[in-house]
Formats: C-alpha cells, sequence, structure tokens
C-alpha cells in the first residue's frame, strides 16, 4: 500500500476543511487524492490492491454520533449516512414500514462487514469487476480514463447488460442503492461548497464516454443523510437477490419493488435493478406497463420483458437477461401477495 | 494461550530459524545495494494506544498498519489470522466494542479509543476456556484450524446478536467466515451447544 498521511475529523466542518486546499475541485470525488474513511471496506480493499491511491485519508468514525441517527418523522424516514449496514437491517421499524430497506442490507455482505460499513459509503462502493481490480491488466478506463476495456472482449460472465456502453461494462455491485431507488430517495450532503439535496436517482453517474466518473459528488462532498418519503408503496416492498451461492455474495440479479396496491389493480410500482446494470437502474418502462393494470403472471412477465427491451449482452451474461427477468417478475408477484400492516 | 509472553513457541523458532537462513543472503544484497534514500516527504509512525483485551498497548505503527497486522506483528497476538486480508474469509475476526468487525479491513489507527477483543481475550484469566470455545472441540468442529479463531469470535457474536436460534439462521449469520475443510456441520452443532450455556452465564 502506497504512504499516506491519516487524519481522525471530529465533526463534518473540520472533515470538509480539509479540502480545502484540494486544487482539481471538478474531479468526481472517488477519484480525489484526499478520501474520506468509515467502515473502510472499500477504500482499505483497494487501497491494497493500488486501485484507490489517495495521499490523505480523513478518518469520519467520530462523525457517527451526529451523523449516525435513525429517525422516523411524520412525512417519512431519516437514515443518518453514518449508521452502519446492520443497524438498518435490524431496525424493527424500517423491517416493518420499509421492508425492501432492511432486506437489501440484510442480504448484502456478511456480519462482520455490515457491523463496520457505513450505509453512505455503501451506496458509494466500487464495481467487483475483475478487470477493475485487479492492475496487471491495463485495459480499465475507469482507472485509466482512454486505456480501453479488458471485459469487453474478456471474461464477463458478472457484467452488466444494462445502462453499458462501449467504454465500460462493470456492473454496480450493491444492494442498498435499489432500494433508495426504488422508494425515490433523497441524499443529503455537505461539502466545500455548502449543503444540497440531491434525488438518489442523480448520484450515480452511468459509464457512457466517462466510466471514471461514477458519481455527480465533487472532492469534500460528504453523504450525510438519506430521506424517504412515507409513500403508499413503501410497506408493500421487498427485496430480492439471485446469486450463485446463498450468502454472502454480490447479485447476479435483484430487484427492489414497491408496490401500491388497490385490491389486485396497481396505482403505482416503483422498481429498481442490480447486479444487471452499471448503475442501481431505475426499471421506468416497467413500472408504467404495469401501472393502472391487474397484477398477475402475464403483467408481471410482460413488465419484466419491458425492463430488459433494451439490454445489450456481451459473450458469457446474456442469461443475465432471462434471470433478470424472472427475478423480477417472482419479486413483483411476491410484492402482490404480501400481507401488509395497516 | 500466553498474552504475546516470549518464550518458546512455534511461531518464535519459525521466525529464528528462518532469519538464519536468510541472513546470508541478506548480507550479500546489503554490501551491494545502495542504502534506501529517505521518502521527500517522510511520515512520521504514528503513536496510538490500543485497547486490547482490557490492556492499553502503546504501539508507534506506520498509517498503513491494519489492526490485524498491528495485533499479530506488533502486539504478539497470533490468534486472530490473516486468511484472503481482503474481508473475504472471516479469519481476522475479533470484536471492536462487542462487535464482530473484520481486523484486516480496519486500520489501527481507526481502532484507537475502541475495545478491541481478541480470541486471545476470551477465556477466563484461569485458562477456563469459554463455552464456544470447549464447544468447537467436544463437536471436533476443525480440522485444520486455521479459520477458527475467526469463526470462535464470529460464533460468539452470532449468539449475542440474537441469530443463532436455528440451522439456517446460523448458517446465514456465519457466512462471513470461510473454511476450507468444510467444517461447517460440526460448527452449526458447536454454536447450538454453546448458545444456551453462554445465556445462563
Amino acid at each position: 500500500m502506497r504512504p499516506f498521511e491519516f487524519e481522525r475529523a471530529s465533526d463534518n466542518q473540520s472533515a470538509i476543511a480539509t479540502f480545502n486546499d484540494l486544487r482539481s475541485a471538478d474531479i468526481d470525488a472517488v477519484n480525489a487524492q484526499i478520501q474520506y474513511l468509515a467502515g473502510g471496506t472499500t477504500l482499505i480493499d483497494l487501497m491494497k490492491l493500488d486501485v484507490m491511491k489517495p495521499t490523505k485519508v480523513i478518518d469520519i468514525n467520530a462523525l457517527q454520533q451526529a451523523n449516525g441517527n435513525i429517525e422516523f418523522k411524520n412525512n417519512g424516514l431519516r437514515l443518518g449516512a453514518m449508521a452502519r449496514m446492520s443497524q438498518v437491517a435490524d431496525h424493527a421499524d424500517i423491517q416493518q414500514n420499509y421492508p425492501v430497506i432492511a432486506q437489501a442490507l440484510r442480504l448484502a455482505a456478511s456480519a462482520q462487514i455490515r457491523n463496520m460499513a457505513a450505509i453512505g459509503g455503501n451506496v458509494l462502493q466500487r464495481t467487483r469487476c475483475t478487470y477493475f481490480r485487479d492492475t496487471s491488466y491495463a485495459n480499465c478506463n475507469k482507472r485509466a480514463p482512454g486505456s480501453g476495456c479488458a471485459a469487453l472482449e474478456g471474461v464477463n460472465r458478472s457484467h452488466a447488460v444494462l445502462g453499458v456502453s462501449d467504454q465500460c461494462i462493470a456492473t454496480y455491485p450493491g444492494d442498498f442503492a435499489q432500494a433508495l431507488m426504488a422508494l425515490d430517495a433523497q441524499v443529503e450532503l455537505d461539502g466545500p461548497r455548502g449543503k444540497r439535496t440531491i434525488p438518489f436517482a442523480s448520484l450515480h453517474k452511468k459509464p457512457d464516454q466517462t466510466p471514471n466518473i461514477e458519481t455527480s459528488l465533487t472532492p469534500g462532498e460528504l453523504i450525510t443523510a438519506f430521506n424517504v418519503a412515507a409513500a403508499p408503496y413503501a410497506k408493500r416492498s421487498l427485496f430480492l437477490k439471485v446469486r450463485d451461492r446463498e450468502s454472502y455474495e454480490f447479485a447476479l440479479a435483484s430487484a427492489a419493488v414497491a408496490l401500491d396496491l388497490d385490491n389486485s389493480n396497481v396505482r403505482q410500482a416503483r422498481i429498481a435493478l442490480g447486479g444487471v446494470a452499471t448503475v442501481p437502474w431505475r426499471a421506468k418502462e416497467a413500472e408504467a406497463a404495469l401501472a393502472g393494470n391487474k397484477i398477475d403472471d402475464v403483467t408481471a412477465k410482460r413488465a419484466a420483458d419491458a425492463a430488459f427491451a433494451d439490454a445489450k449482452p456481451r459473450e458469457h451474461n446474456a442469461f443475465k437477461i432471462e434471470l433478470g427477468k424472472r427475478t423480477l417478475t417472482r419479486a413483483l408477484l411476491q410484492a402482490a401477495a404480501m400481507e401488509v400492516p395497516t | 494461550m500466553t498474552d504475546g509472553t516470549p518464550g518458546f513457541s512455534r511461531r518464535n523458532f519459525l521466525a529464528t530459524s528462518a532469519a538464519s537462513t536468510m541472513s546470508v543472503a541478506l548480507l550479500d544484497r546489503g554490501a551491494r545495494a545502495a542504502p534506501t534514500p529517505a521518502q521527500a516527504n517522510p511520515r512520521e509512525p504514528l503513536k496510538l494506544t490500543l485497547k486490547i483485551n482490557g490492556r492499553d498497548r502503546e504501539l508507534s505503527l506506520d498509517p498503513r498498519t491494519t489492526l490485524l497486522d498491528a495485533l499479530r506483528e506488533h502486539a504478539g497476538l497470533t490468534g486472530s489470522k490473516k486468511g484472503c486480508d481482503h474481508g473475504q474469509c472471516g479469519a481476522c475476526t475479533v470484536m471492536m466494542d462487542g462487535r464482530r468487525i473484520l481486523s484486516c479491513l480496519t486500520f489501527a489507527a481507526s481502532a484507537q479509543d475502541h475495545d478491541i477483543t481478541t480470541i486471545e481475550g476470551l477465556a477466563q484469566t484461569d485458562g477456563t476456556l469459554h463455552p464456544m470455545q470447549q464447544a468447537f472441540i467436544d463437536h471436533d468442529a476443525f480440522q485444520c484450524g486455521y479459520c477458527t479463531p475467526g469463526q470462535i469470535m464470529s460464533a460468539v457474536a452470532c449468539v449475542k446478536e440474537g441469530h443463532a436460534n436455528s440451522d439456517p439462521d446460523i448458517r446465514e449469520y456465519m457466512s462471513g467466515n470461510l473454511c476450507r475443510c468444510a467444517a461447517y456441520p460440526n460448527i452449526v452443532d458447536a454454536i447450538k451447544q454453546a448458545a444456551p450455556q453462554m445465556k445462563e452465564g
């Protein structure tokens, strides 16, 4: 691992102030020379691999007090970004009122990692693309812009079929982000240029021609909280994850779904897909296919077909289209069959 | 298990033997190679105190040192094991403030002001094993034993978290600890034996 300066921040302002001297403020936060350290489960791993090379690391774990609260308000849920994955997953009220959030977190990683990883860092975890993680491959447009993409013609079984470009097909690896996507969460940020709130849907950027730019965060911007509205579909929501092994594995295909039903007619459907896309993927075509219709085997299947209509498979990952459709179909029918407390 | 007390151990024996065979090669290389130049931007080691198994340990560490390396290489507590060193195997599992974490993905500097418990801190001071340690012996819950310290730390946490109520529950909440000897069925049995004993104790 390369040498770095280590600092422990005592509050948001002192953490953010360390970025004041940073020149290149126009780059994506994940590429900045200074990095925040919370749980460390992505950053330290990638520093050991020489994929991330910060010269300064700001430990923000002392901000747990300020930014780690889970609050229920009349209009919804506020999740402090320093809350650990396990705290949110084990929260009884979240399990009952926002099941898709608790389930997405419980099915992710291992018990140890869920105790460590803060949910703010969780949504920023980097892709598991082998060619990104293994620096012996020269061609990675994420690591080295313009160097090409070894995955396009490489072993791409785990790669994305949605949101891909001719520069990058790396899969977004997380689960929790899909739950936030489906529930239309907002992200509270604090940074060198002040506070702002953005829709979660605008946090991640599709690779297009610049796969190295992964988020809309500027260097020094700190995720302080996620806000989730108490929408009618939140209680009838779930997360379904399909993977190569039963536990402690990334998704091959996942679906976060939330339904607002009038008997079996869909007032509103919210759908996000994981394991199959380059970013947390909102499936608006599938939502539109369901809205106003009765939900059954036929309409659920039709929605799944719509979700993957624009999928672009490579040599080894075409199976993800059928797997993704079946995952979504099953998730929708399970959500429709849920007994929802009133 | 001694708490880093020097004396004869397999580890010291191996380290000494390796050093004696390497010394000739090192001397030879040292005579030819120029001394390593000082870093342009030298970084002072961090002086920090880690509270490990109830004892304060003062250590001087490079900021890059993980908690796992601090425990093994600096505090002399080699019970916690380095398997993958990337958070994929669980062999390095320790408790921080009573919660199980991976010491290989934690910087030692971040562990200041927290209570660290390792496998060495589990037994009572008179040597009586923790019920989980005894249960692993009773059920033959290991073969080579390399993953065992991590398995036991994780198993203790699994019970304390309330996630040891059924076989599927135990398997799910122990999935972060791999065992390449595949002693899994016996590990599940050991946890089922220790769980009620831990509640009594």
